[in-house]
């Protein structure tokens, strides 16, 4: 099997489920601290399954080089405040969601994706209700939620750029999920962001390889343990 | 992971026996019910003296319970004079908590767990429908955070008695 695809959907999950395990110790309140790390774990599931389609799961997700990862730029983005965080959730729960459900039939995806798209609906049920809350609340949760889709929205163009194995209507996807991810900004009070999803240096970068600065950094923590003891186990 | 290649198929007697031990082992992460209460035991069957091939399937697929639930079938079915056991983790057909049975919703209720409400056709349920408080049995109770101590459990809180619990969240 071509394993482009199997990579590509292992290392979003993978790098996003790291990001999300940099808040423990940090979410403002305990409920939350249990939550991102609950959709952290889910993600690692999801991703220990999908990267052992592509090779063994601990030499890809710990000896591989920045340029040999495969995930969208959005997944590796840092956590920046609670609601940055969750805009990015919102942003990409959303994709996923669809996603899984379009691969519902997959020969080989249909498997993880019937199974992963019940944990992801919980998901988006998630940053969808805290985006309302931060979005209608007060002056300051919804000028940083705003802050969190503008300065995440160019990364979203990335999304719907066709896989290869992945035999999906991208362009279907990409409607769904605009006018999933549209109809929570607006009830928010929020305003859709009005930059653009893409630039000519991003587009399809990350699932080329080319990732944004803060990858390297987040690798290099991520990654430390498991090069500084190889074959270590307890 | 795999996908079940064959259907159930008519355990026989001995097959049956093993079924059952395999099916009394306690989950690792809520002792008060088992495998088979759960519902995570997919298939087992024998080929040949000794050997017995084991499916189970996980409740979410980071669950970090699978490889502690494995390792006790290996151990029950090696105590039963078995030395050839594997056992193999399966996706499909997804799990639900519609496969928790009735004797397990017993159980996690009368643990302090207010066990999952039958799914709906699509989709998850509403998460603002009525679960009952399994400590005062009032119906009166509100959604702390929907994701709680295990990846299969909701935070909720009793408006009667006010009590914290856990909700095993469907799925």
């Amino acid at each position: 099997m071509d394993t482009g695809a199997a990579l590509a959907l292992g290392d979003d999950a993978l790098v996003l489920s790291h990001r999300l395990a940099e808040w423990a110790g940090h979410a403002p309140v305990l409920e939350e601290e249990v939550a991102l790390a609950n959709i952290a774990l889910d993600l690692l599931g999801q991703a220990r399954i999908l990267l052992s389609m592509a090779g063994d799961e601990d030499e890809l997700a710990y000896l591989r080089e920045e340029r040999a990862f495969r995930n969208l730029q959005l997944v590796e983005q840092p956590n920046g405040d609670f609601a940055h965080t969750i805009a990015r959730q919102l942003l990409f729960s959303t994709y996923q969601r669809f996603l899984y459900e379009a691969l519902a039939g997959d020969p080989v995806f249909g498997p993880l994706a019937v199974k992963a798209v019940k944990e992801v609906a919980y998901h988006q049920d998630h940053a969808e209700q805290w985006t309302l809350r931060l979005g209608d609340g007060t002056e300051e949760s919804q000028g940083r939620m705003q802050r969190g889709l503008d300065a995440l929205w160019r990364f979203t163009g990335e999304m719907f750029r066709p896989v290869e194995g992945l035999a999906l209507n991208w362009q279907k996807l990409e409607e769904r999920w605009l006018a999933s991810v549209t109809a929570v900004i607006e009830r928010a009070t929020l305003r859709v962001p009005g930059g653009p999803r893409t630039g000519a240096w991003a587009a399809g970068a990350g699932r080329e390889g080319l990732h944004t600065e803060s990858f390297g950094r987040m690798l290099a923590e991520m990654q430390h343990l498991h090069r500084s003891h190889p074959g270590a186990s307890w | 992971m795999v996908t079940a290649e064959r259907t159930r198929h008519e355990r026989t007697p001995v097959e049956q026996r093993l079924w059952e031990l395999a099916g009394a082992v306690p989950d690792p992460e809520l002792p008060m019910v088992t495998l088979g209460d759960l519902g995570i035991l997919r298939d087992l069957r024998m080929f040949g003296p000794g050997e017995v091939r084991v499916e189970i399937t996980p409740t979410y697929t980071g669950c970090p319970a699978v490889e502690a639930m494995s390792s006790d079938i290996e151990d029950v079915l090696h105590a039963e004079g078995l030395p050839d056991v594997t056992v193999r983790t399966v996706l499909a057909p997804a799990w639900s908590t519609d496969d928790i049975t009735a004797e397990g919703r017993r159980k996690l209720a009368e643990s302090g767990i207010a066990p999952p409400r039958p799914q709906p056709a699509d989709g998850p349920i509403p998460l603002t429908l009525a679960v009952r408080c399994p400590h005062c049995g009032s119906l009166e109770t509100e959604l702390l955070s929907r994701f709680s101590s295990t990846a299969c459990k909701a935070l909720r809180r009793c408006v009667s008695c006010r009590e914290p619990f856990d909700h095993f969240k469907e799925l």
